[in-house]
């Protein structure tokens, strides 16, 4: 989609110049400390906390005119508010989107990181809604800092052994913590842990938002992102054993899809804009045949 | 052949159109005016302003009307705007000492100077219903007219109660509540909350805190959970002028007259080493005639206290994180609602945990099978 | 500073603790060397708490000093510690037994848990060896390796201190603070814990700072011992010369008063 006029009487992406000066403040601070939690003065926006206002606002602060930005909400450019966000950067910046993951020089997103691989200038920024990945071990804040501070991790390791005690094997799926540049604990946003592999070294700059938490981290290009695990219990994804119905990909998340009242199920790519790309491929090349 | 759901623009704009047509409610009945809005829901103003953090009966009344009448959503479209307005400073501290007084009352003595004044309250109403209301005809015009000729006898500027307990240093200084270390005030919406938070910011927090949440916790405090003994040290309500101090003058301007409601609360005395005891603070201010505001927020001030007194932690209230983290009803209603969106990748991943725990539960339940046959 | 082999593992010079106008401890001076066992024995209120407080970081050290020396041999001065440091040390060389079990174990956490915590606290991330090592650690405390998987809020209390203990010893640390280890036990289960400890303690060649009002397990457990009365040390010396033949009155009193009760 080609870019607009942003919305008059409204500063370009909505926040003012103060906001934005101080949000890039936080994100370097983040990047100079990956891993770490970086307090900052979230503000209210005109959607609502726990709609990715975290990721709103880092978008704000960096987003200008050459951008190209794509907007992802569970691996799908058209859920409901994902096009809420994108229309949402349309109007206050009239900057110019797309559903390509290839394309994008800026993409926001929830709960996902995309199948294609990134490239390096490229920026992922996360939505998160609880940063902190004691939280659920440690109520307290004031606690929690002290742990980071002194990388006193005991309680979630506990966790970890509880669970392979209790369950035969870590029984987290999702927002699965992760230790980064070997100093930080970190939550990665509830992404699946299938996506865990992809923080590793990535070539792109990862941005992590959580505006009702008021909290900005990051991981800087190629940085050294391990899920925790046991020696022997290493981190591992099962082979899900599926291919998707549409594009025949065995290897991406896929969703299982209800179809009718018997349960009859298939499984779907959770990423849309890989599932077009290889289904476009496909009939290429069955056309060129 | 599936077909992924698409059309999320189509289906939002549908949505939006929708709620139109709901706002404005059957065509035949007269539009809600703002100045109706203003003028006879004024307590419902108020509270939007308070929580919106923005002194505006225009715009809070404006968002009452596109909210439908649901206050916490009006509430949000306050804030939203707030952010967007440009800051020219920090006003001067009020004197609510100077309040042209409206009402003023006291728990805490039978007679005071300045004397008691009701005022315009709910308080000795008898809560019946007025099925004469239902009538739009024009009415109580007596009422207006003897409420108008009290308010003129009241005297200004009020003393204030404090005073009277301040001859024998019965009762703390305002400054003893406070670090006392003459640090600028502290702006919450500027910079994310820590702990140990100073008062500056968690009164800012209890003041455009949830009014239910801040009730039910104050309440709390009454039966049991951190009770401090409180007392209506004074209540009063009022005009009070708002001054500023702009760069280019260097001397203080009016720049106008809000309504406010003050609630001090004596608390149960302390005592330190080298100090003798005396009665301690709750301090609640709003915005209008929120005074059932400015009381639950006085008592959960003074909960919040007892770390700096000396006493017990042991009631939610007083537990400074989970009232202050909880309060904003902003970042609630939005963190609650949004176990709407969709989940279901996470989900996804959770069905093939348990799925895989529960796979792994029935094999070892085969081995044991195994072993006894 | 080199390590040398009497050198003491912990030195005390004039340690003094207020609170507000009230001394709790004054001018208290000792030291404790590698192996050793020093009994502080009071009646409460006469200050033995505030000096394992003090000494264990719980308190801050504001008059005095008080040197530790770690493995390496370096002596590091707690008055002045950074918070960091003293973490680590306590990770690395120190444990805490606390008169409470419920106060140092995680109640939600196995027994399995409790014991291997400490172990990845400071690094362990193989789960089989962390749970055999746990697993040797419930027998040797005698508790049943099978009860590994079990939340401690089903233990007895005497198991509860001893799977405190096991937690405190599974990082072989050189110095174990420990504040009235047998409080609130029956006499028989506190008689069976004070054989425990003394096996490990001489097994694992522990020095061990224990608070007690307790002069039997003081007579049990320690080499040398140190009475307190209102803040001060009263008498100190080797523990069967003080309670055979005490010579400050207080102590003649203390030592009296357990033949009578």
């Amino acid at each position: 989609m080609t870019s607009a006029t942003p919305l008059a009487g409204y500063s370009y992406a909505y926040l003012d110049a103060q906001t934005k000066r101080m949000i890039r403040r936080a994100i370097l601070k983040a990047v100079a400390v990956p891993g770490y939690q970086v307090p900052f003065g979230s503000r209210e926006m005109p959607l609502p906390y726990g709609w990715g206002t975290g990721g709103i606002q880092l978008t704000a602060a960096l987003i200008g005119r050459d951008d190209t930005l794509k907007v992802i909400d569970q691996g799908a450019d058209d859920t409901t508010n994902a096009v809420s966000i994108r229309a949402f950067f349309q109007r206050t910046a009239g900057v110019k989107t797309t559903t390509r993951t290839e394309e994008a020089s800026l993409i926001q997103t929830r709960h996902r990181i995309p199948e294609t691989p990134l490239q390096p200038g490229q920026i992922l920024v996360y939505q998160v809604p609880i940063p902190e990945p004691l939280r659920w071990l440690e109520p307290r804040e004031s606690e929690t800092r002290r742990m980071h501070a002194w990388a006193e991790y005991g309680p979630m390791h506990v966790k970890l052994y509880e669970d392979i005690a209790r369950h035969g094997e870590i029984a987290v799926s999702y927002a699965y913590p992760v230790m980064v540049e070997g100093r930080y604990l970190m939550s990665p946003s509830p992404i699946p842990k299938f996506d865990n592999p992809k923080l590793h070294r990535s070539p792109a700059l990862q941005l992590f938002g959580a505006g009702r938490e008021k909290r900005i981290y990051a991981i800087p290009p190629y940085s050294d992102v391990r899920s925790l695990d046991f020696q022997d219990h290493p981190f591992r994804i099962e082979p899900h054993g599926h291919a998707c119905a549409l594009c025949g990909s065995t290897d991406s998340f896929l969703n299982e899809v209800v179809m009718d009242d018997t349960g009859k199920r298939m499984h779907v790519c959770s990423d849309t804009d890989y599932c077009t790309t290889r289904r476009d491929h496909l009939e290429q090349g069955e056309a060129a045949e | 052949m599936y077909v992924s759901v698409t059309g999320g623009e189509r289906a939002i704009a549908a949505a939006h159109r929708q709620l139109g047509q709901a706002r404005r409610g059957d065509p035949a009945i007269p539009e809600l005016s703002i100045a109706q809005i203003k003028a006879q829901m004024t307590l419902a103003v108020d509270r939007v302003m308070q929580e919106g953090s923005l002194h505006d009966p225009d715009l809070a009344a404006l968002a009452i009307k596109q909210a439908r009448g649901d206050l916490v959503e009006a509430i949000f479209l306050l804030r939203a705007y707030r952010t967007t307005l440009p800051r020219f400073g920090t006003s001067e501290v009020v004197k609510t000492a100077a309040m042209r007084v409206t009402r003023r009352i006291s728990a805490i003595f039978k007679d005071v100077p300045g004397g008691q004044v009701l005022g315009q309250t709910f308080d000795y109403t008898h809560r019946l219903l007025d099925f004469s209301l239902m009538d739009e005809a024009e009415g109580q015009g007596q009422e207006e007219e003897a409420s108008r000729r009290a308010a003129e006898a009241v005297p200004h500027p009020m003393p204030g109660i404090a005073a009277v307990l301040d001859g024998e240093s019965l009762l703390e200084a305002p400054g003893d509540a406070d670090a006392g270390d003459g640090a600028a005030v502290a702006d919450l919406t500027r910079r994310p909350l820590e702990f140990p938070a100073g008062r500056d910011l968690r009164l800012q927090a209890l003041a455009r805190g949830d009014e239910g949440f801040l009730l039910a916790l104050g309440y709390s405090t009454q039966r049991g959970y951190g009770n401090n003994h409180p007392f209506v040290g004074e209540i009063r309500q009022g005009s009070v002028a708002i001054s500023l101090v702009p760069e280019e003058l260097g001397f203080p301007i009016e720049i106008g007259e809000i309504e406010l409601s003050e609630c001090e609360m004596v608390n149960q005395f302390a005592g330190a080493p080298g100090k003798p005891p005396q009665f301690t603070r709750g301090y609640g201010l709003a915005f209008g005639e929120n005074e059932r505001k400015a009381m639950s927020m006085a008592l959960v001030d003074r909960a919040l206290r007892a770390r700096d007194l000396g006493e017990p932690v042991d009631g939610p209230a007083q537990d400074e994180e989970f009232v202050l983290y909880h309060a904003d009803n902003v970042e609630a209603q939005g963190f609650v609602q949004h176990l709407k969106l969709p989940h279901y990748v996470d989900f996804q991943s959770e069905l093939d945990l348990v799925r895989s725990i529960r796979a792994r539960f029935a094999d070892s339940d085969h081995d044991g099978e195994g072993e006894q046959a | 500073m080199s390590a040398v082999l009497d050198t003491p593992l912990l030195s005390v010079r004039k340690l003094t603790h207020r609170y507000g106008s009230r001394v709790a401890c004054r001018d208290i001076s000792f030291d404790l060397h590698p192996g050793e066992v020093l009994a502080i024995v009071g009646e409460s209120g006469s200050g033995k708490s505030t000096l394992l407080n003090c000494l264990s970081g719980g308190l801050p050290v504001e008059r005095g000093v008080a040197f530790y020396r770690d493995r390496k041999g370096l002596a590091h001065d707690l008055g002045s510690l950074q918070e960091q440091d003293r973490r680590h040390l306590a990770r690395t060389e120190w444990g805490f037994v606390r008169q409470n079990p419920r106060d140092g174990l995680r109640m939600r956490v196995s027994a399995g848990g409790n014991i291997g915590e400490p172990l990845m606290m400071v690094g362990a991330r193989h789960y089989g060896d962390i749970r055999a090592l746990a697993g040797d650690w419930l027998a040797r405390v005698e508790i049943d390796p099978a009860r590994l998987d079990d939340s401690p809020a089903s233990f007895s209390g005497g198991m509860q201190q001893r799977l405190q203990i096991a937690r405190n010893l599974v990082t072989a640390p050189r110095l174990v603070f420990m504040d009235e280890p047998t409080g609130g036990l029956d006499v028989s289960v506190q008689a069976r814990l004070l054989d425990l400890l003394r096996a490990l303690v001489a097994d694992l060649g522990l020095a061990v700072l224990i608070v007690t009002h307790d002069l039997a397990v003081a007579r049990l457990l320690s080499h040398r011992v140190l009475v307190m009365q209102g803040g001060d040390v009263i008498e100190t010396g080797l523990t069967d010369q003080v309670l055979d033949d005490p010579q400050a009155p207080y102590t003649q009193l203390l030592v009296s008063s357990i033949l009578e009760g």
